[in-house]
């Protein structure tokens, strides 16, 4: 059996959802890798989309930001930010929206703005950027994070973006037709939503990792479907592949 | 009225005054650090700061207490982590209390584009089920007149001034952005008045592509040749994002001694000419 750490297993178990033929919005950090790695071996013909404009990118390495020049030019085509937004994000062309969150409920809300009071906060996180837009009007939602008590809890500090807001029906109250978080996929396991009340459930489990360990390291009532599977770990090309792509990156960040 | 070739120090002098509220843009690229710089040095006060991406640029202006406002969609350190400056006056109100206006990127990207088409606000469908609207009263919703749907709006960004970097001006004041071309154009067009930083001035753009972003000279205020005016952003074609620099400045930024002995060094005793060689100002200024 092949080696690999369990950030490895979550960015390929997250690389593995895309498809060849998705329009992908890709959120900086993890989503960036997981992203390009399914780009570099099973979804070559991916279209990836970073909101500073550039379609169809195929960075070498991994983008520090969401601007890097790299993106620009291994782009298809570079389009004005206001256009980004409007026609392509807004006008419903992407069929997926990869993001991370700092806070997490199990309806798939998003906190990436402040832990603590909006007004007097004890962190000030970055804000939502284009994640509010992109939760709601990308086709469907895949969110990758890492399981922890802070970060997977009961009730968010604040609502950056929609996931299935109080569960059931009401994503659609908001008047959103997008299908919303429909995979999360963390460094323990993949959950999915139920079908009718859209909390989240663990669907299928990481080798090596307990039911124990996911409900350690979750802040509410962790729920199991019936039958979960085991995730499949992931291949010595795949490692090799996200391997030698960090490679580049960190040797491309560090030398300048 | 047609552009004017200026230095830095004066486009900044006679473009930006106390109270002013400023646009300077560049979406990870043509960040205008040169210009930021300078206005530092003036000790520009009051100003309502408008960006996307605060980013280091406005972290080095709030900590140096030019801003009492910040209105923005996304304020980190890309890839690195938080703005220190920026959390350090929302938090504790260092060296002074700042007001924010909080947003998402479509809606500023909106309103820019509502301010260069004239109009007195922007209309999107944005923050469904977010909670931005309940502390922004700057977010509303409205029913579209025809179908009913529910709809955001916030107000047009209108600047006195707008600030961008690009890559080229020809001796007209003519400007060429090319690569990621972020708001520069709508920020400039909503402005009252603009600075555009350059690389290069040329005598003539030579094989452009027909539909290329350009600026004509009539829709300029000020032109101010500074190469290198970008760094630590990058300038597609001219040098790479230095990187390196972003991660060191989380280190420089954590402190408010360090911060200050920085600005102290590379901005109080600084000019638009250390800007010129940013290879080698990128190594040096890493190492600080």
């Amino acid at each position: 059996m092949t080696d690999y750490n369990s950030t490895e297993m979550m960015t390929v178990t997250a690389a593995r959802a895309l498809k060849n033929d998705d329009v992908c919005f890709v959120g900086i950090g993890m989503p960036s890798a997981a992203c390009n790695l399914a780009r570099l071996t099973h979804a070559p013909d991916i279209t990836l989309i970073y909101e500073s404009g550039t379609i169809g990118t195929k960075p070498d390495v991994l983008p520090l930001s969401i601007g890097d020049g790299e993106l620009c030019e291994t782009a298809m085509n570079t389009v004005p930010v206001t256009e980004m937004f409007r026609y392509w994000l807004q006008g419903g062309k992407i069929s997926v929206g990869f993001l991370g969150a700092a806070q997490l409920d199990k309806f798939g809300n998003i906190n990436t703005t402040v832990i603590g009071d909006y007004d007097n906060p004890k962190v000030r996180l970055p804000g939502g950027g284009g994640a509010p837009e992109i939760a709601t009007s990308c086709g469907e939602i895949f969110l990758v994070m890492k399981q922890s008590k802070r970060g997977f809890v009961e009730k968010i500090d604040f609502v950056t973006s929609l996931g299935y807001g109080k569960g059931g029906d009401d994503r659609a109250s908001y008047g959103v037709t997008t299908k919303g978080p429909s995979r999360l996929i963390t460094d323990l396991c993949i959950m999915e939503p139920h079908p009718a009340d859209r909390h989240f459930i663990v669907t299928s489990i990481h080798p090596g990792v307990s039911r124990d360990d996911i409900i350690a390291a979750t802040g509410w009532q962790v729920e199991f479907a019936d039958k979960v599977a085991e995730t499949p770990v992931p291949s010595a090309h795949e490692l090799q592949v996200l391997r030698d792509l960090h490679a580049r990156t960190n040797a491309a960040h560090e030398g300048q | 009225m047609v552009a004017q070739f200026m230095s830095l120090k004066d486009a900044i002098a006679t473009c930006v005054q106390d109270g002013d509220t400023v646009a300077m843009e560049g979406f990870t690229h043509l960040i205008p650090h040169a210009a930021g710089h300078e206005i530092i040095r003036q000790k520009k006060r009051d100003l309502t700061l408008i960006r996307m991406t605060p980013d280091m640029i406005y972290d080095q202006l709030i900590g140096a207490g030019c801003a009492k406002k910040l209105v923005f969609s996304w304020g980190g350190n890309p890839g690195v982590g938080s703005l220190h400056r920026l959390r350090d006056a929302i938090e504790n109100s260092w060296p002074r209390a700042l007001e924010i206006e909080e947003h998402s990127h479509a809606a500023m990207a909106n309103a820019y584009d509502a301010g260069a088409a004239g109009l007195p606000c922007a209309v999107f469908k944005g923050y469904r089920g977010a909670e931005l609207p309940r502390v922004n009263p700057n977010i509303k919703f409205i029913e579209c007149p025809f179908t009913g749907e529910r709809l955001a709006a916030v107000p047009a960004i209108r600047p006195d001034v707008a600030v961008v970097h690009a890559q080229k001006a020809n001796r007209k004041g003519d400007i060429l952005f090319e690569g990621i071309v972020g708001v520069q154009k709508e920020a400039v067009l909503a402005a009252r008045k603009s600075i555009i930083t350059v690389e290069e001035i040329v005598d003539d753009f030579n094989d452009v592509p027909f539909n290329a972003v350009m600026l004509p000279n009539w829709a300029v205020t000020a032109v101010v040749h500074v190469p290198g005016g970008a760094h630590p952003s990058y300038a597609q074609g001219y040098y790479k994002r230095d990187n390196a620099f972003y991660k060191a400045w989380d280190n420089i930024a954590k402190d408010r001694d360090s911060f200050n002995n920085w600005l102290d060094q590379h901005v109080f005793n600084g000019g638009p000419k250390d800007f010129e060689a940013p290879l080698k100002a990128q190594h040096s200024k890493a190492e600080a």
